[in-house]
């Protein structure tokens, strides 16, 4: 098994096992306000990261590819406008797509 | 099981609604799942790895985290740690949700599958019980369907092309974007993201790749201890 697979695994058993730990752990624990002020910041913190360094990570150094900021962008103006999930994806994939074919 | 009321159905006029936005979010599901198949290919993870990602660890922002640390060249186990502190979130639905779904025996193993972002948001605020756990199961069922045939569908469409080509490197950032938007509405969670982001942008030249996004979650742990009214020592 590759080291891939492992982590892979480990990842995929480890979330399942969260989920069943959160609904058979006394909610004592989950409730305590301290934790829950923590979970509560946590996919924003953490998504907003991902989001950042997908945009800018080259491996170890800064790599910018202006046609995915543009299509984020447009993404982002998307939102503005209120529009749904799939709009907003289509919109970045589309604008990028069609800049990298003009460019 | 026993109890009559575990076993109601709501009424059809109540039902109509619920069934609606739960078709609705398994479309947008099936979509997203799309998205993630043809980036997990472009990642680098093989058609395999990604059912399985979409199988057992079905949790969206997890499954694009995971792939996308690998794709960004960091190892197993930063992808892994990052899906899992991703994953963290969902424990604290179970909140909520344990009490309305009263799990018990192996139904509660099925049942935490499908405890995630969707089926929480789709469950809580509903006025009766019935109505949360027909919510909840509905939501859960139609869009664990739909993931699965998005990711297969997304797999094998994003293996026979170039990723980069159909601007597919703008998807996981986008849908991630998505995602967070309707959370940035909140000052707190707009300057977490804000400072998450720039704490990980920060870091990229100089820590192993994955340890950025990770580093995020330390953002989240201080602005959630100051956030409090109170710091005496917890007993």
């Amino acid at each position: 098994m590759s080291t891939l697979w492992v982590g892979l695994v480990v990842a995929a058993l480890g979330c399942y096992l969260i989920k069943l730990a959160g609904l058979s752990l006394p909610g004592r624990v989950l409730q305590h306000p301290r934790v829950q002020r923590v979970a509560a910041f946590l996919p924003v913190a953490m998504l907003a990261a991902l989001v950042a360094v997908q945009l800018v990570d080259g491996g170890q150094r800064y790599a910018l590819d202006w046609r995915v900021l543009a299509g984020m962008a447009a993404a982002v103006v998307a939102l503005l406008l209120r529009r749904g999930f799939l709009v907003v994806f289509l919109t970045a994939v589309v604008v990028t797509a069609v800049l990298r074919l003009l460019t | 099981m026993s109890a009559t009321d575990e076993r109601e159905r709501p009424p059809a006029a109540e039902r109509a609604p619920v069934l609606r936005a739960a078709a609705g979010i398994a479309l947008y599901a099936a979509a997203f799942g799309a998205s993630f198949g043809a980036v997990s290919v472009g990642s680098g993870l093989s058609l395999a790895q990604t059912m399985v990602l979409s199988l057992v660890m079905f949790s969206g922002a997890s499954q694009f985290a995971f792939a996308g640390v690998v794709a960004a060249g960091g190892s197993p186990f930063a992808a892994a740690a990052a899906a899992l502190l991703l994953g963290v979130r969902n424990a604290f639905y179970g909140v909520p949700l344990a009490p309305v779904l009263r799990p018990h025996g192996l139904g509660r193993l099925g049942t935490a599958h499908l405890v995630i972002d969707e089926t929480t948001a789709m469950s809580v605020g509903r006025p009766t019980p019935a109505l949360q756990r027909y919510a909840f199961w509905a939501t859960g069922l139609s869009l664990c369907l739909l993931w699965q045939v998005g990711t297969l569908t997304g797999a094998l469409v994003g293996r026979a092309v170039d990723p980069a080509a159909f601007g597919l490197d703008a998807a996981a950032p986008a849908a991630f974007l998505a995602l967070l938007w309707p959370r940035l509405a909140q000052p707190a969670q707009r300057w977490a993201a804000l400072a998450g982001a720039a704490v990980a942008v920060a870091l990229v030249p100089v820590a192993p790749q994955g340890v950025p996004v990770l580093a995020a979650a330390g953002v989240a742990v201080l602005a959630g201890l100051r956030s409090g009214p109170a710091h005496q020592e917890a007993g």
